[in-house]
């Protein structure tokens, strides 16, 4: 049978995906480091305040720090151990933000946890544990789930995207998961059917991934009685992933610009965070660990591991074996969208997807030149903008002046930069220009 | 595999912390404009052949001097010297490719100093002209040296048929003072005179006279990616409409094949209109830009007073581009109310 692979219409890059380097490599566990760095704000929201004090004895999963108001999600103990400390952590956006350290006690027992048949749970349930668990979008925005969860009552959904997508080049997380869990995955999507009332969800997943469509299509075709669940296979373009271009490739509707998706009826959710509200509400489980890609031609060994929340990159970079001469940048994130890193301190969180250990042949060293007005950035922008004009305006010292070139629909995918021959900062110059000019 | 260094610390002082994305492609500049270097290649060797070593002459001479030109205002203006990313270079070849094989030797010196130092570096170089450099050399010389400009024709060593008292006049000459039954008699045959053009075996400017050629050039930088289609393809598409309908004797009369192969229509199509600087960005405008050239060149070639229109067209459409670029731009993803997609 001839399959039809989906995409989304405008614009769209397709750079060296580099993604053999872990595809192949099973999600592998590594030791629990000696401390961790819980981060007490680990994504979008509002900070947690502590709910510890130094020298508090925490069990793995116990909340440590809870918003008090506003968006955000809980944070949990991550390893069962003491806390050594309530300082600040290096972080590669916010600079240095609060965090709190547990020193492991290697004594303590595994935590195990005891499944449950969610069918007897009530809605309100589901989502309290989804709530408990501290669940937040997976991908990388790092949305609070339950929020997502609750769509407010005039958002008519009826459709659910989980987004397999992984267009990012280098990371195979989603990847190795949908393999191995496909199953649970599976589960998972049945829950959140249930937790929104709709019968109907999509699994996109790109086309150089067709293990990992294989496994889903089999899961999907055993496990999902009652609820019609289909995997829609997508063309490789980058950025697929962007829930927007996902949402009109999957389903042809475009949410409008500022929208959400609710406004088109859909609830879009990452597979990572599909598994962790499997694994929530079946399990009980919060979120203590998360799956990240390690790789890049900077590390002596590339893996796909299973980390603890707050585990130091420079434990993971030891575990793996050192990094390599001629490392030139270290990236947490995709290529594209990720941000490099200065300092191996940093603590893994609940949206790393990845930490890449860039060469100096990996990564972009060109010095920039004019725009030399060729139009690939016109061609390549998903969302039809002008990154061109918005550069040269910026850099004209004009950048109040860049709202008519939809400077505010951007959402930062680089296409732009990438494709530009003059290798113009075009990412730079947009968040300048954001800064500056009016909404 | 190297031997992994046993270290967790390291001086970051190597390390480089740019936003992203931290991957690019490796296209640039300097690889579009050489690889487009390399497409005019073909139609040199071609000219060397027929015209003799005098045309391998003029267009080292141009492109010197473009390079030189180039180098000395950006010295004189402040300015970083970007001889290296090709641009002088495809300046010169074209200039030199817009100018007739038997013009004096200082004739393209002069150009290159109108087009480079007046044309292109004093309006902000690369990529911030208005005007396509070796066009405006080439309207300059016109301008200056006319005579030269429009006599200095070379007759091709291979043609085989008959040199009359027409001499070397260029085939769009003949078909302006003379009719098309004329070039017709001169050449034996209509299907004589198609493969003669399409492999550039007549008389005409140094670069333009293989239709074949440029062809094959345009196709692979279109296939590369680094040009779009839709300029070429309005621009001839008009000329040989426009000319299939007004260029006869009589309306519907006129022969489009004739008019595509002669003259500049595919060095200016592929090679001058595409220009990145000087054509507008998007699609839509694009496909406007190629249509005004073709209107205009046919507009010059049946009522003007030169047999050839191309490089004027090109000059004044390039003039509408910043219009053309604001009122046409690309089509928004769901943009938000108020806003024109």
């Amino acid at each position: 049978m001839e399959r039809v692979f989906k995409t989304f219409k405008k614009g769209g890059i397709h750079p060296p995906e580099r993604k053999e380097f872990t595809d192949h490599l099973p999600i592998e566990q590594m030791p629990i480091p000696s401390e961790v760095d819980i981060l007490l704000s680990q994504h979008f929201g509002a900070v947690c305040k502590p709910l510890v004090k130094k020298k508090s004895k925490v069990t793995e999963g116990d909340i440590i720090g809870d918003v008090e108001k506003g968006l955000g999600a809980c944070v949990h103990a991550s390893v069962t151990g003491t806390v050594k400390d309530i300082s600040f952590s290096p972080h590669p956006l916010l600079v240095s933000i609060p965090s709190i350290t547990i020193q492991t006690d290697s004594d303590a027992e595994i935590r195990q946890y005891e499944p449950e048949d969610w069918n007897s749970l009530s809605r309100e349930e589901m989502l309290n544990r989804v709530k408990m668990a501290g669940i937040v979008g997976m991908g990388g925005a790092g949305f609070p789930t339950h929020v997502k969860l609750s769509p407010p009552p005039e958002a008519k959904v009826d459709t659910l995207v989980i987004n397999g997508a992984e267009c990012e080049p280098y990371l195979t997380v989603d990847h190795r998961l949908m393999v191995e869990h496909a199953k649970e995955i599976v589960e998972g999507i049945k829950i959140i059917l249930t937790i929104l009332g709709i019968k109907r969800g999509y699994v996109g997943i790109e086309a150089n991934k067709p293990d990992a469509i294989e496994e889903m299509e089999k899961a999907v075709k055993e496990g999902s009685n009652g609820f019609d669940i289909s995997v829609v296979p997508l063309k490789v373009k980058y950025p697929q992933g962007s829930e927007k271009q996902l949402i009109e490739a999957v389903t042809g509707r475009k949410v409008p610009a500022f929208g959400l998706p609710f406004d088109v009826g859909v609830v879009v959710q990452n597979i990572g965070t599909t598994r962790a509200i499997y694994e929530a509400v079946v399990f009980k489980k919060p979120v203590v660990e998360k799956v990240v890609t390690i790789s890049g031609r900077g590390i002596s060994r590339q893996a796909n591991l299973r980390v603890r929340i707050g585990t130091r990159l420079k434990d993971i970079v030891e575990f793996l074996g050192g990094t390599i001469p001629g490392l030139k940048k270290i990236v947490v994130g995709g290529p594209m969208m990720g941000f490099a890193i200065s300092t191996l301190d940093y603590p893994i969180t609940k949206i790393t997807s990845g930490v890449l250990f860039l060469t100096e042949d990996e990564v972009d060293l060109y010095d920039y030149k004019p725009c030399i007005r060729c139009g690939f950035c016109l061609d390549a922008c998903p969302m039809g903008l002008q990154p061109n004009e918005i550069g040269i305006y910026v850099e004209a010292g004009r950048a109040e002046e860049t709202g008519q070139f939809g400077v505010f629909e951007c959402f930062e995918c680089g296409c732009c930069a990438y494709v530009c021959p003059s290798k113009r900062p075009l990412v730079q110059f947009i968040r300048i220009a954001k800064m500056k000019a009016k909404r | 595999m190297e031997k992994a260094e046993k270290i967790t610390t390291f001086d970051t002082h190597v390390l480089s912390v740019s936003i992203s994305p931290h991957v690019k492609s490796p296209v640039t500049v300097e690889k579009i404009m050489w690889t487009v270097v390399a497409c005019l290649i073909p139609p040199l060797i071609l000219a060397t052949a027929i015209f003799g070593i005098r045309v391998l002459i003029i267009t080292h001479i141009s492109v010197i001097s473009c390079v030189l030109t180039e180098a000395i205002s950006e010295k004189a203006l402040g300015r970083p010297v970007t001889i290296k990313d090709g641009s002088a270079v495809i300046t010169g070849i074209l200039l030199a490719y817009v100018i007739p094989p038997g013009v004096p030797y200082y004739l393209p010196i002069l150009g290159a100093v109108m087009a480079i130092f007046v044309t292109k570096q004093l309006f902000g170089g690369l990529g911030s002209n208005i005007f396509n450099p070796a066009l405006i050399g080439r309207a300059f010389l016109m301008a200056t040296f006319p005579v030269a400009m429009t006599s200095a024709w070379i007759t091709p060593k291979y043609l085989t048929f008959n040199v009359d008292t027409l001499s070397s006049a260029t085939p769009l000459f003949i078909v302006k003072h003379y009719g098309i039954q004329a070039l017709i008699q001169k050449y034996g045959s209509l299907s004589y005179i198609y493969k003669n053009f399409f492999v550039g075996i007549r008389p005409g400017c140094i670069g333009e006279t293989s239709a074949f050629l440029l062809l094959l050039g345009g196709l692979y930088l279109i296939y590369k990616g680094y040009i779009k289609w839709y300029i070429p393809v309005s621009m001839i598409g008009t000329i040989a409409l426009l000319t299939w309908i007004f260029g006869g004797e009589h309306l519907f009369q006129g022969n489009p094949l004739v008019a595509i192969l002669s003259g500049g229509v595919m060095l200016g199509a592929f090679f001058m209109a595409t220009d990145y600087a000087t054509s507008p960005n998007y699609k839509t405008a694009q496909l406007i830009y190629g249509a005004g050239i073709g209107a205009i060149t046919v507009l010059i070639r049946l009522k003007g007073g030169y047999p050839e229109g191309v490089c004027y067209a090109i000059l004044l459409m390039n003039g509408f581009t910043p219009a053309l670029d604001s009122w046409f731009k690309p089509e928004r993803f769901a943009p938000p109310k108020g806003v024109k997609k």
